[in-house]
């Protein structure tokens, strides 16, 4: 519940906010382009993006994030919705959904400080993946959030190279009436 | 292995009922075009790639079938990225084929190769690389689904040489033509929806007949979804006036009582005002554009809006509904129709008598007007226009340019048939009213086909009377010429302060009757009033090569009325001294 409090108040009135869209498409050739043209035909950024197919490999599923109003996003989903080879579109709210994204990261670990940046990967969950001289390769999937506080921790050791996946999500299980996972049209 | 891609494609065509492809041959279509000889299908043979697109919209327009175009690959297919970008802004059902390198060729920047499905995916409603000869047979098919169903638009076809070219094994296939079923299936993503919300039916029904000040705005989607009849009987049952946007003129006859005219930037004053001043707007298979709505805050205030459209993008897109119905415009007015009948039909209607007698003395107060020249004087474009109209057969298709000519041909001309206007609406493609005329005249040979062209536009694609003197297409263009980009010219003249900057073209540089003449047709020049009538009547004689009327007109005509740009619909200027506006 703080982390659904937290997003709404960071949303404010007006500005911009990230969006998560859950976009089932076919799996074919020029799909992701005709879905990402859409966005950068009106000069929206989408921040992240996670494509892969689904269980069922004729469809994919694209994780689109953006940050933009909820009016002219209304109006991308629906010209989204008129592309041929998409099949539906999901808005996930950030309550209602759960989320997971990957990192790796290389940090300067030189003996003196590897034990401490080893603990620290530790208490995230996370796991060292590839140990040099004197760098770590770690790896993590968390949320999101939890991504970025350990990079702002990682920071000050020295971030060497750093790769994240963008976002997956997928709404919650349904505990009560409130459907999770809500359609935008 | 009976067959090969190329001859597949043409087939496919066949099958599809296509009767006419105007195209363009170049080296990547090639292999198609040795199996067209063999082929019942027509094809006219373009001198411009431009050319193509606009004939097969023209079409289109003037048939309701889906146009065909198809050219080679490169500057072929960007050539016709105009035409595509056009349809696509007036929804208008149209194939285009292009040739495309060899698949091991593309991304290579081979000669003549382009990302043609990349440059032409913000333009068409769908578009399509086959890249196996074995898929071709479905892609066709798919492209005619998708063209002709749900809001209606161009779609391309992509086809690489070595999937045609019956000398490259990749060009083999088993012939098969694709069920209606397996069409469907092989689209999961495309279901567009055509039955309105009985609730949302029943909602609405209530609202039309409650309403005191209601005007019915009909645009394009009704002539796309074939629902002229349906929108009389809606009209008649409820004694709602319509306004007929640029794009629906013809889709209500303008003789007919409840008749309003054209709304918008250049509406007339009744049009304008009864949208802006009604309680009630009911919107069928139209867009809110900017040019009908003008300063959108301003726009029609005190009104609650139906909203009928194929397109669910469009529900909310400028103006939020109070009903929204997402469906094919002509069931759904026909609901409409059952559901107000069920409400008391006629009977049920509120009192509108007021209303029927504000939009009678506005109809009366502000008729459209123009002051004729005297001999001497250069021709009144509105003058040559109502010649035009009063001395061509009733069923004339009219197709028009982009500019001052377009305006006042939709003002002037009486469009009491649906399928009779042929313009550019969304894209403004100036150019466009030659080979659309050509298209239209190849689909409907029996009629009067009339282009109405400004000397800018013509300058544009006049090359396809080449095509039209060739291949024994009929048209009739009047050109009125000014001898200035006209509406551009207007609005220097009134907004930036009479600098004229750019747009003048000079009256005889070229020489427009020598012009037409070496491109085969008959032409004739018109300088004074009393020549206007003759003159016409000469050209709609001829029926065996297209006639080129060059009108000398004069440039200091404006079109009126006029809401200028950014200003709301009630600060409408209804004629050159200013006229009054507003409430």
């Amino acid at each position: 519940m703080t982390l659904q409090n937290l997003n709404v108040g960071r949303a404010g009135a007006g500005t911009p906010r990230h969006h998560v869209l859950s976009v089932l498409v076919e799996n074919k050739a020029g799909v992701l382009a005709r879905v990402s043209s859409l966005f950068a035909r009106r000069g929206y950024n989408i921040y992240s993006l996670a494509v892969a197919p689904t269980d069922d490999e004729r469809f994919s599923r694209i994780t689109v994030v953006v940050d933009v109003e909820s009016a002219p996003l209304e109006q991308v989903v629906k010209q989204l919705n008129k592309l041929v080879n998409v099949i539906k579109i999901s808005e996930l709210d950030p309550r209602d959904s759960v989320e997971r994204e990957l990192m790796l990261v290389t940090v300067k670990a030189p003996a003196g400080v590897r034990s401490q940046v080893i603990e620290l990967i530790g208490v995230f969950g996370g796991q060292v993946i590839d140990v040099g001289h004197d760098e770590l390769t770690l790896s993590l999937d968390e949320h999101p959030e939890r991504l970025d506080d350990l990079e702002d921790l990682l920071r000050p050791f020295g971030i060497v190279d750093l790769q994240r996946t963008g976002r997956v999500a997928l709404a919650k299980l349904e505990r009560s009436p409130t459907p999770g996972l809500r359609s935008v049209v | 292995m009976n067959t090969n891609g190329g001859e597949a494609l043409i087939k496919a065509l066949e099958l599809e009922g296509v009767e006419v492809i105007f195209g363009l041959p170049g080296g990547a279509i090639l292999p198609v075009y040795d199996p067209i000889i063999d082929s019942p299908i027509r094809h006219v043979l373009v001198r411009h790639e431009q050319g193509a697109g606009h004939m097969a919209e023209g079409y289109a327009l003037a048939t309701g079938r889906p146009g065909v175009a198809m050219v080679t690959s490169g500057p072929g297919a960007t050539n016709i990225v105009t035409p595509l970008a056009n349809a696509y802004m007036d929804s208008t059902p149209m194939v285009v084929i292009t040739g495309q390198v060899a698949t091991p060729a593309i991304g290579t920047d081979a000669f003549q190769e382009c990302d043609t499905v990349g440059i032409t995916r913000g333009v068409t409603k769908h578009n399509e690389l086959v890249t196996r000869a074995e898929d071709i047979p479905l892609a066709i098919r798919q492209a005619f689904h998708i063209a002709t169903t749900g809001r209606p638009g161009p779609v391309l076809v992509d086809i690489p040489k070595d999937t045609v070219d019956p000398t490259n094994p990749r060009s083999a296939l088993e012939w098969y033509w694709p069920t209606d079923a397996e069409v469907t299936s092989s689209l999961p993503g495309y279901r567009p929806t055509t039955k309105g919300h009985p609730r949302k039916i029943k909602e609405a029904a209530e609202l039309i007949c409650a309403a005191r000040r209601p005007v019915i705005y009909a645009g394009g989607g009704i002539l796309r979804a074939r629902a002229a009849e349906a929108l009389r009987a809606l009209a008649e049952l409820t004694g709602i006036p319509v306004v007929t946007t640029l794009m629906a003129r013809g889709a209500f006859p303008d003789d007919h009582e409840l008749c309003l005219g054209m709304p918008g930037m250049h509406g007339n004053y009744t049009a304008v005002t009864a949208m802006q001043r009604s309680d009630l707007l009911i919107a069928l298979g139209s867009r809110f554009d900017d040019r009908v709505t003008g300063r959108l805050d301003g726009f029609a205030p005190d009104a609650k809006v139906i909203h009928v459209d194929i397109d669910p993008a469009e529900l909310g897109k400028v103006r939020r509904p109070d009903v929204p119905i997402v469906g094919d415009v002509r069931l759904v007015i026909e609901e409409l129709v059952t559901a107000v009948r069920a409400l008391g039909g006629s009977e049920a209607q509120a009192d509108r008598s007021e209303w029927r007698r504000t939009l009678a003395e506005w109809q009366e107060r502000y008729p459209l007007t123009y002051e004729q020249s005297e001999g001497g004087e250069l021709l009144k474009p509105q003058y040559v226009l109502e010649q035009l109209r009063d001395r061509s057969p009733e069923d004339t298709i009219v197709a028009s340019g982009v500019g001052q000519h377009q305006m006042w041909a939709s003002q002037y001309w009486r469009f009491n048939h649906p399928y009779t206007w042929v313009n550019s609406g969304g894209l403004g493609t100036m150019g466009f009213a030659v080979p659309a005329a050509i298209g239209a005249k190849v689909g409907r040979p029996e009629r009067t086909v009339w282009a109405v062209d400004g000397d800018g536009c013509f300058q544009m694609t006049a090359q396809e009377l080449v095509t039209a003197a060739t291949e024994r297409i009929p048209v009739k263009v009047a050109i009125l010429n000014n001898a200035y980009l006209g509406m551009v010219r207007q609005w220097q003249e009134m907004f930036y302060d009479e600098r004229y900057s750019e747009v003048y073209l000079s009256p005889d540089l070229p020489d427009y009757v020598k012009w037409a003449e070496a491109m085969g047709c008959i032409a004739l020049r018109v300088e004074s009033p009393d020549e206007v009538g003759p003159a016409i009547d000469k050209a709609n004689e001829i029926d065996d090569r297209p006639v080129v009327l060059e009108f000398r007109t004069d440039s200091a005509e404006k079109v009126f009325p006029m809401v200028p740009s950014g200003h709301s619909n009630d600060d409408i200027v209804v004629g050159p001294l200013g006229g009054e506006g507003g409430r």
